[in-house]
């Protein structure tokens, strides 16, 4: 796969000289019945088409999920009688004797939830393993005596579990090998710590060299990068934005991005999930009539979206928002966490998805943690906000900077997926990623499921809806030495509880199919086939070459 | 509003821009930067110092048991966790890591926190809601500002280590409770201190906060960051030191990024308080786990500070003889106990700005710099703190440093200082 598409690798950037299959130079090209407009000088500016559905669930099972919650919840009054009048033993732990006419440290209906409905589900999620997290990794067995208050560890490991669980899309992660030879180097010269901040004295060369190859990668002027992905939104959106800003946050944006907003004191308002006519009602109402009851006008307004959102599995609407923003004058922060690496020809994010400039987003942020198989984050775009961030960021000045072992990591996964150590596998690995997503994706729907999002996104929704075939799911699948990671409330609404797959680029063929046979399976052991879009159940009549990737 | 008036209003609108010009020679811009290890000997833009400025206090950041036991980490477990703690990112280094730590406190549970300064502003949301009244001392760090914040609650500030103070703001709190008793069976109440001070090196005085908390009903939070590893007789912190039962503390915070070398938080209790962070620690719940090299290297930190508990009484004489021999500069007087690790050095009379203050002090710095001491003025985000403290050089003592080297450290500043303040 040295020339992927026709198009040509240099340091890492793929130019696109011609895309046209029919040779012609310039004009439209059709292909497939779709005409694209060609490319002028390497820059594409035709709007990907975006396909992404959000199907909903027939209503019998909304009926019975509710239902599933109402009788959970009854249970858990009733059990909760029989503990307060002494009847059932009460495992929780509980305040010390001398403090007990304290003020009660916890609400008993805040807890009601996870007393009574996680507390009996509790063993799909905190599962501990003891292997590098790759492709396969190793789980350690737990078990519960006493109806999952406590667990105990048997001992026994379950080896080699097909790993559907942890982020890791370009199969950074994994066990040492030759080629993190310099991590190794690294740690042995500089050590683990830091035990400094930023502005003190924890700047090392080490975060020179890797903030200017961030900057390298991504295409802008500057990047700063700090310790922990979390904190970096937390911490930095209130050095960008104070008093008498506004901020538009989409309705599921991470809980750093709403951390972040709050701590700013900047006023927020939610917009609907990737909804741009709403984004625009907003936008016109605070540039027309400025800040509530004194109608000043705002002094900035940033608007706060995410790459892929790992919970929907949709790819934000860049080219739309991109364009509001330069029509009112807004600010746009993009947090790239779960799409840096992971979409785009090359990995370098939504920016290079839908084919567009990094100029034209003004704060690009982003995690390590997912696509690099590393820990920490980066914000990147022009030089003077990075500056205006090293100087005036909560992290740079209270914060310790990054251990030096997770910045070579860093280092050497852009290295290899800019091909800058010489060889093409970062390439290949960004696009084995997306064939294992389009063939997954398309896998699942064949066989009935409802599965939301982009068709693009290697973050695979599969909705489950009821509280206990949530159980059921994530049970049976460990069973089949098969790890895979679901939600439910409060991460989700009330009635959505899903599964959550993250493909990867380390996926084989095999694996993909191994997970799918025992999803069909379970599919329809639980009658989870919720979709009434059933395509052919055949699958030999599945088309190979429609997993291409589109130029 | 016709659409015509609307247009133009959209037209003519200018926001400020995204973020305001910085000058070229800020002082903070400018980094020190450091080639090769932040250890004993440091090698700051180009020059080689002794370092008085990492909080690496027992110098553990060169130790090679340490280095070699992260190695082994990595080689098992690659570098990162790829997912938070609930889906996957638990491994068995962190399960083991928050047992030791439990055992090494004394108490029931330990929590980790993949960075320290999310430890506590996590910690104290999770805890402290809306309508819950927190007393909190006005030197408090950055950190548990911002977890203040994050909490939403009614923020009571009392005087620096000024226990008078404190029950005073107790008792109004006391008033106000019997003026409305329905709420006050609701509100929750908490006292937040630190072991040892990050911006004035003082011990908080806690026999009298342990007295105040069951005399007043309020739950204490203590952040051990800077106590940790260095007070008391096996390193358990500002409990061990004043010899109080580890069960009167609610909540003991501190971060894994000073004495053990390695990076992250963790926070430690009874299993009924810290439970609870489980699911609803943002900074917990919400990002990706430690890297294990990172938690092996902890565990190993914690094997030497259990093996050799001689180095903390080391540690205390270096730094009783350092604050001796500081003494007495004119110009310069030494802020924090004589015990505390890290401690400030600020003018004994400000010039009058706070500018050109931070200049003076720059230039004491960059002196010393070019004599081999690597020093740093504490940074603050002016701006942004309650109460700002003064600028000041901030001094930090490992037990790596020689006598010879403490003094030379000492004669060099006040030399500098007597050049330059005279």
């Amino acid at each position: 796969m040295a020339n992927p598409g026709g198009g040509a690798v240099c340091n890492g950037n793929l130019h696109n000289h011609e895309k046209q299959s029919n040779g012609s130079q310039s004009g439209n090209c059709r292909r497939n019945g779709m005409t694209k407009e060609a490319q002028q000088n390497g820059k594409p500016h035709f709007y990907k088409p975006i396909v992404e559905t959000f199907e909903e669930a027939p209503l019998y099972v909304m009926v019975f999920t509710y239902l599933g919650y109402a009788l959970g919840t009854l249970f858990g009054h009733f059990r909760d009688f029989l503990r307060k009048w002494g009847i059932e033993k009460c495992n929780a732990a509980v305040e010390r004797e001398e403090q007990k006419d304290f003020v009660p440290l916890y609400l008993d209906f805040e807890n009601f939830f996870k007393r009574n409905i996680y507390m009996r589900i509790r063993d799909n999620w905190n599962r501990p393993i003891c292997s590098a997290p790759g492709p396969r990794f190793d789980v350690m067995e737990r078990v519960s005596d006493d109806y999952n208050w406590t667990f105990r560890f048997t001992g026994r490991i379950i080896k080699d579990v097909i790993n559907m669980g942890s982020y890791n899309f370009l199969g950074s992660a994994g066990r040492y090998d030759e080629s993190m030879r310099t991590v190794k180097d690294v740690l042995e010269a500089y050590g683990t710590g830091v035990a400094s901040t930023r502005q003190e004295m924890g700047t090392l060369d080490k975060h020179k060299e890797l903030e200017d190859l961030v900057a390298k990668f991504l295409n802008v002027e500057a990047a700063m990068v700090f310790g922990m992905g979390f904190a970096t939104n937390s911490m930095n959106i209130p050095a960008l934005v104070g008093k008498g800003c506004l901020i538009l946050s989409d309705e599921l944006n991470h809980t750093s991005l709403v951390l972040g907003a709050r701590l700013s004191g900047a006023t927020i308002r939610i917009f609907k999930h990737n909804n741009i006519e709403n984004l625009e009602k907003l936008l016109r109402e605070a540039v027309i009539y400025g800040q509530p009851r004194t109608h000043r006008a705002w002094k900035k307004i940033l608007i706060l979206v995410e790459g892929i959102y790992s919970m929907e599995g949709s790819i934000v609407h860049l080219p739309q928002i991109v364009a509001l923003k330069n029509k009112y004058k807004a600010y746009l922060y993009i947090d790239e966490a779960h799409s840096i690496g992971a979409v785009g020809a090359t990995g370098r994010g939504v920016v290079e998805f839908f084919g567009m400039d990094p100029r034209d987003v003004d704060v690009l942020m982003g995690t390590f943690t997912k696509s690099f198989g590393s820990s920490g984050g980066y914000i990147a775009g022009r030089k003077d906000l990075v500056d205006y961030l090293r100087v005036n960021s909560h992290s740079s000045v209270y914060a310790t900077s990054m251990s030096p072992p997770i910045s070579e990591q860093i280092i050497r996964s852009i290295k290899v997926l800019m091909g800058m150590d010489g060889t093409t596998q970062g390439l290949q690995r960004v696009q084995q990623l997306a064939k294992n997503t389009r063939y997954f994706r398309q896998r699942l729907r064949e066989m009935g499921f409802i599965v939301y999002g982009n068709e693009e996104s290697p973050v695979v929704p599969l909705l489950l809806y009821m509280p206990g075939k949530v159980a059921a799911f994530a049970r049976h699948l460990l069973q089949r030495k098969i790890g895979v990671v679901v939600v439910g409330f409060p991460a989700t609404p009330l009635a959505e509880a899903r599964a959550r797959f993250c493909v990867s680029a380390a996926h084989t063929r095999e694996d993909l199919d191994t997970v799918l046979e025992a999803l069909d399976e379970l599919g329809d052991l639980l009658q989870l086939k919720y979709s009434r879009h059933r395509k052919s159940p055949r699958p030999e009549l599945y088309n190979e070459t429609s997993c291409e990737l589109d130029d | 509003m016709r659409k015509e008036e609307k247009e133009e209003l959209i037209e003519e609108w200018q926001p400020e821009p995204l973020v305001p010009p910085i000058s070229k020679d800020h002082p903070a811009l400018n980094y020190n930067i450091v080639s090769g290890p932040p250890s004993h000997n440091i090698v700051v833009n180009g020059k080689e110092c002794i370092n008085f400025a990492s909080f690496n206090f027992l110098g553990l950041l060169d130790n090679p048991r340490l280095k070699a036991a992260a190695l082994a980490s990595l080689k098992k477990y690659g570098v990162g966790t790829c997912g938070p703690r609930g889906f996957y990112g638990t491994f068995d280094v962190h399960l083991d890591l928050e047992d030791r730590l439990a055992k090494f406190m004394k108490t029931e549970e330990a929590i980790i926190y993949s960075y320290g300064f999310a430890t506590i502003a996590s910690a104290i949301p999770a805890y402290s809601k809306r309508g819950d009244i927190v007393f909190v001392d006005k030197a408090a760090c950055f950190a548990i500002q911002k977890g203040l914040q994050a909490s939403r609650s009614d923020i009571k500030l009392f005087k620096h280590n000024d226990m008078a103070d404190l029950e005073r703001l107790l008792k109004e709190q006391e008033i106000e409770d019997q003026k409305n008793p329905r709420k006050a069976r609701v509100t929750r109440r908490f006292i937040v201190a630190e072991g040892l001070y990050m911006n004035t090196g003082a011990i908080c005085p806690l026999p009298e906060l342990v007295k105040l908390k069951y005399k007043y009903k309020a739950r204490i939070f203590l952040e051990e960051s800077l106590s940790f590893g260095v007070l008391g007789e096996h390193g358990r912190g500002v409990t061990e030191h004043y010899g109080i039962n580890i069960d009167d503390i609610d909540l003991i915070s501190a971060n894994m990024e000073n004495s053990l070398a390695s990076v992250g938080g963790f926070c430690c209790g009874r299993s009924f308080v810290i439970d609870h962070q489980r699911l609803s620690g943002q900074g917990y719940c919400f990002s990706a786990s430690l890297p294990p090299l990172l938690a092996a290297a902890a565990i190993e930190a914690l094997n030497i500070m259990e093996e050799n508990p001689g180095i903390f009484a080391v540690l205390k004489e270096k730094c009783e003889q350092i604050h001796k021999a500081l003494q007495g500069i004119s110009g310069l007087k030494v802020v924090g106990k004589s015990f505390s690790p890290a401690f400030h050095l600020q003018l004994e009379k400000s010039t009058g700005s706070r500018e050109r203050d931070v200049k003076l002090l720059q230039e004491i710095v960059s002196q010393c710099m070019n004599r081999s001491i690597a020093l740093t003025q504490a940074r603050y985000l002016e701006k942004e703190e309650k109460c700002l403290p003064p600028p000041s050089i901030r001094v930090v003592v490992t037990v790596e440093q020689t006598e010879e080297e403490l003094e030379k450290a000492a004669s060099t500043i006040k030399e500098v200082a007597q050049a330059i303040l005279l």
